[in-house]
């Protein structure tokens, strides 16, 4: 479980994230939704350090993250594996390399238990045939699945997906959600994705948070937007007039 | 002005803390030192071989020019091609030239890293990025570039011998004589050193200026650019610092 308690974050004076509380729970796909500029990839980064909190407090499990020294924290993202939202694969690197380069920094594997870790994962993500591959000879889709597929390299117990479907299809966005959602119940992970896609959120919403101007502004089930009646929740959801008549139905 | 200059000397110092920490892995430091030795240093060969053989020529011809006098001897065209190649050309010029070359590679192959959040991701994982992207590289320049010094002097020095007969400007002999005239050995550690230092500066700056980069592509351009200034610079400081010390 991970729980952030009274985070707030501002850059140059600039107030970003402002006193946000949540739990996030595993096995669960836990949502963060918000309009661009809401504050959602800060509050993401802050939780996964790779901004430090002004204030406030931030917990995975038993351990207050954001106050370990270098060491121990350094020690702990080992146990975390993050989708970033341009794949961020290494340019330098094969597929292969991408996905066992978690595996030679932390392990003293020999290359064939390395090799036999990263089919298990390309495989686990529905990749075959591609290990010799450079990030750029690969679809959007496909290198979102690498990026996955490092992510679980080292079997993390935190999963952080930043917008994991922007710029794919909408078929290919509903398999990496598919996919995310599976891996986070079989693996009983700790799963926290950042989007806007309303796909998303219904597909795979577990928990939602949904931040508004960098305060969290609501937080429910993915059924739960359906009935709420909170303004500028169902200003962002059903933004179209199209999804305004279908709130209207559910509500009915 | 002097705040954000202090500012910058503090980020740098901050970053070289986090590079000269001890690697994850030493085993995969040993294979980015190979790599980035045929990057940085091999790949520079052909480039120095080609300006120092034309400037070593350069150098002999204009010498030959000048010394007019009947009471000079001609061998002092080859004293002081070898003076000039030693003491400036093959250390600073070269470094000058490096700076561009691998100057801006360092700073845009790092710069892309960083918008492209590639470096986001290796810390995520506790990977110290600037330990394991910037170490191999200074390493690698530092211990290889002052052969690429010693490379530089030697063809130079065949470059003037190549005018030298091509021309007849002097004879051959009055060449030699006038390489071996006055040797001082210690100029070339002298010159090695500088060289060293040199590379230190190119490479640490060059990666501190990508490793800081933000934005998009322009950034990064604009990265590689402020990089090679800066290396620039602060190589000419450097040039006179050590000049001074030893000499």
């Amino acid at each position: 479980m991970i729980r952030a308690s009274h985070i707030s974050k501002s850059f140059a004076n600039t107030l970003v994230l402002h006193d946000i509380s949540a739990e996030f729970e595993p096995g669960k796909t836990n949502l963060i939704i918000g309009a661009s500029g809401s504050g959602k990839t800060v509050l993401l980064k802050t939780l996964v350090g790779l901004h430090e909190a002004d204030m406030g407090e931030i917990w995975y499990d038993d351990t207050l993250f954001n106050r370990l020294p270098f060491d121990r924290k350094k020690s702990m993202r080992k146990r975390i594996g993050m989708l970033f939202q341009g794949g961020a694969l290494f340019d330098f690197a094969t597929v292969e390399e991408n996905v066992m380069f978690p595996l030679t920094m932390f392990t003293g594997q020999r290359y064939a238990e390395k090799r036999e870790r990263v089919d298990f994962c390309l495989k686990r993500v529905n990749l075959v045939n591609v290990e010799k591959r450079y990030p750029a000879e690969l679809s959007g889709g496909m290198q979102k699945r690498v990026g996955i597929a490092r992510a679980i390299a080292l079997n993390p117990s935190y999963l952080f997906c930043d917008e994991p479907n922007s710029g794919l299809d909408p078929n290919t966005a509903i398999l990496i959600d598919d996919l995310i959602h599976e891996i986070t119940q079989e693996y009983h992970i700790t799963t926290i994705v950042n989007t806007h896609d309303m796909n998303s959120v219904m597909e795979i919403g577990d928990k939602v948070m949904f931040i508004h101007q960098g305060r969290k502004w609501w937080e429910g089930s993915n059924r739960d937007i359906l009935y709420s009646d909170n303004r500028e929740l169902n200003d962002f959801v059903f933004s179209s007039s199209m999804t305004k008549q279908f709130k209207a139905l559910s509500n009915r | 002005m002097l705040k954000s200059l202090l500012e910058v000397c503090g980020r740098y110092l901050i970053l070289m803390r986090k590079v000269f920490s001890r690697p994850d892995r030493m085993s995969v430091f040993w294979r980015q030192l190979l790599v980035e030795t045929e990057k940085l240093g091999m790949n520079s060969i052909a480039i120095v071989a080609i300006i120092s053989i034309f400037i070593g020529a350069v150098i002999a011809l204009q010498a030959s020019f000048n010394l007019e006098s009947p009471f000079i001897p001609k061998m002092y065209v080859g004293y002081m091609t070898r003076e000039t190649m030693v003491l400036e050309f093959s250390s600073t010029m070269v470094a000058l030239i490096l700076a561009g070359k691998i100057g801006s590679n360092i700073a845009s192959e790092i710069g892309s890293m960083r918008i492209t959040e590639q470096i986001d991701a290796m810390e995520i994982m506790g990977v110290n990025s600037a330990n394991y992207l910037i170490l191999p590289k200074i390493v690698a320049a530092t211990v290889f570039n002052p052969f690429l010094m010693l490379l530089s002097f030697i063809v130079g020095l065949f470059g003037g011998w190549l005018i030298v007969s091509l021309t007849g400007i002097i004879t051959v002999s009055q060449y030699f004589d006038g390489l071996q005239l006055e040797f001082k050995p210690h100029y070339i550690i002298y010159s090695m050193v500088k060289m060293a230092a040199f590379s230190f500066v190119i490479t640490s700056v060059s990666s501190f200026f990508g490793y800081h980069a933000y934005g998009g592509s322009l950034d990064v351009g604009r990265s590689s650019t402020r990089a090679i200034v800066a290396c620039c610079v602060i190589i000419l400081i450097t040039n006179l610092v050590l000049t001074q010390l030893l000499l």
